[in-house]
């Protein structure tokens, strides 16, 4: 049976509360990981166990959270920014993820921000409900 | 052969904050425990005429409980290293004399991580309840490289396992 967003989001905002010590109305869809939520690597991987936990399913670090080896992947990578081929690669490998602001300006310092709340919740739909 | 011949570079000193395990399930849990002591010396500090063992290392010694745990289940292939506390949470207080037992059980292990939760006993009473995550350092290495002996478990650490492990890290049986 399909679970909805708003039943994924809410699970999603539970681990993220917990994961993070952060407040319920913090956590909204918006929110990037890193910049508004104060999340480190070591969370990421608090967090994938985590939500494999709340649905029960296996969520691969690299499926959910794949710009670290995007970026350490010279091909990907030039004076700072995606190359066309690193862009592509992005592209593919997070479906579940808006990449049209990035693309215009593909600093690989601005790739954190890619990671909102809504990268999370898009992924886990994906995943459930196909 | 000896701990200490199978991790052969131990030029530093460990500190070993358990007394011994009193039962190890690989990958699954462990138990260890720890008598407290006021031969202890910051125990006259924390405090004076109040002696309490101070709470971060009741932490420390669930991090050796569950980080050896967490070792053994790659069977100390992995430079384990505490890397965040989930939460902890303390409910009484430890004080000179006690026997404390350290309950630690691997909750989730990846080839980058593991996240562990524990309970600290004091007989039936639950002391302390504590999560924490390790980070195998090598699978995490953000460009930064470490040196190739395992720092982390040395024969010291080792020994605390005789009689409970038997599976060397080469995969050799005693």
């Amino acid at each position: 049976m399909a679970i909805s967003r708003e039943e994924i989001f809410g699970k999603v905002q539970e681990v993220l509360v917990d994961a993070l010590g952060l407040d319920e109305d913090e956590v909204t869809e918006e929110a990037t990981l890193m910049g508004d939520l104060g999340a480190e690597s070591i969370d990421f991987l608090d967090i994938v166990f985590r939500l494999e936990k709340a649905f029960d399913i296996k969520v691969p670090r690299e499926e959910l959270f794949p710009a670290e080896s995007v970026l350490n992947n010279p091909d990907y990578v030039s004076g700072g920014k995606l190359t066309d081929k690193g862009m592509a690669e992005l592209r593919a490998r997070m479906p579940h993820t808006d990449l049209s602001k990035f693309a215009q300006d593909p600093d690989v310092n601005k790739i954190a921000d890619l990671f909102a709340v809504s990268t999370i919740v898009n992924f886990l739909e994906m995943k459930l409900n196909g | 052969m000896t701990w200490a011949c199978r991790f052969p570079c131990q030029k530093t000193m460990r500190w070993i904050w358990i007394d011994k395990f009193l039962e190890f399930e690989s990958g699954k849990r462990a138990v260890a425990l720890k008598n407290v002591t006021l031969a202890e010396e910051h125990l006259h500090d924390h405090f004076p005429g109040f002696p309490v063992m101070p709470e971060c290392l009741m932490i420390e010694a669930m991090a050796q409980t569950a980080g050896i745990l967490v070792g053994e289940a790659r069977k100390f292939q992995e430079k384990v290293i505490l890397a965040k506390i989930k939460k902890a949470a303390f409910f009484h207080y430890v004080r000179p004399g006690d026997t404390i037992t350290l309950h630690a059980e691997i909750e989730s292990i990846a080839p980058e991580a593991a996240s562990a939760e524990g309970e600290i006993r004091r007989g039936e009473q639950v002391v302390a309840r504590i999560g924490l995550m390790f980070s195998h350092i090598d699978k995490n290495l953000a460009g930064k490289r470490f040196p190739e002996e395992n720092f982390v478990f040395t024969d010291t650490f080792g020994s605390l396992l005789e009689g409970f492990v038997d599976q060397y890290p080469s995969g050799e049986r005693r």
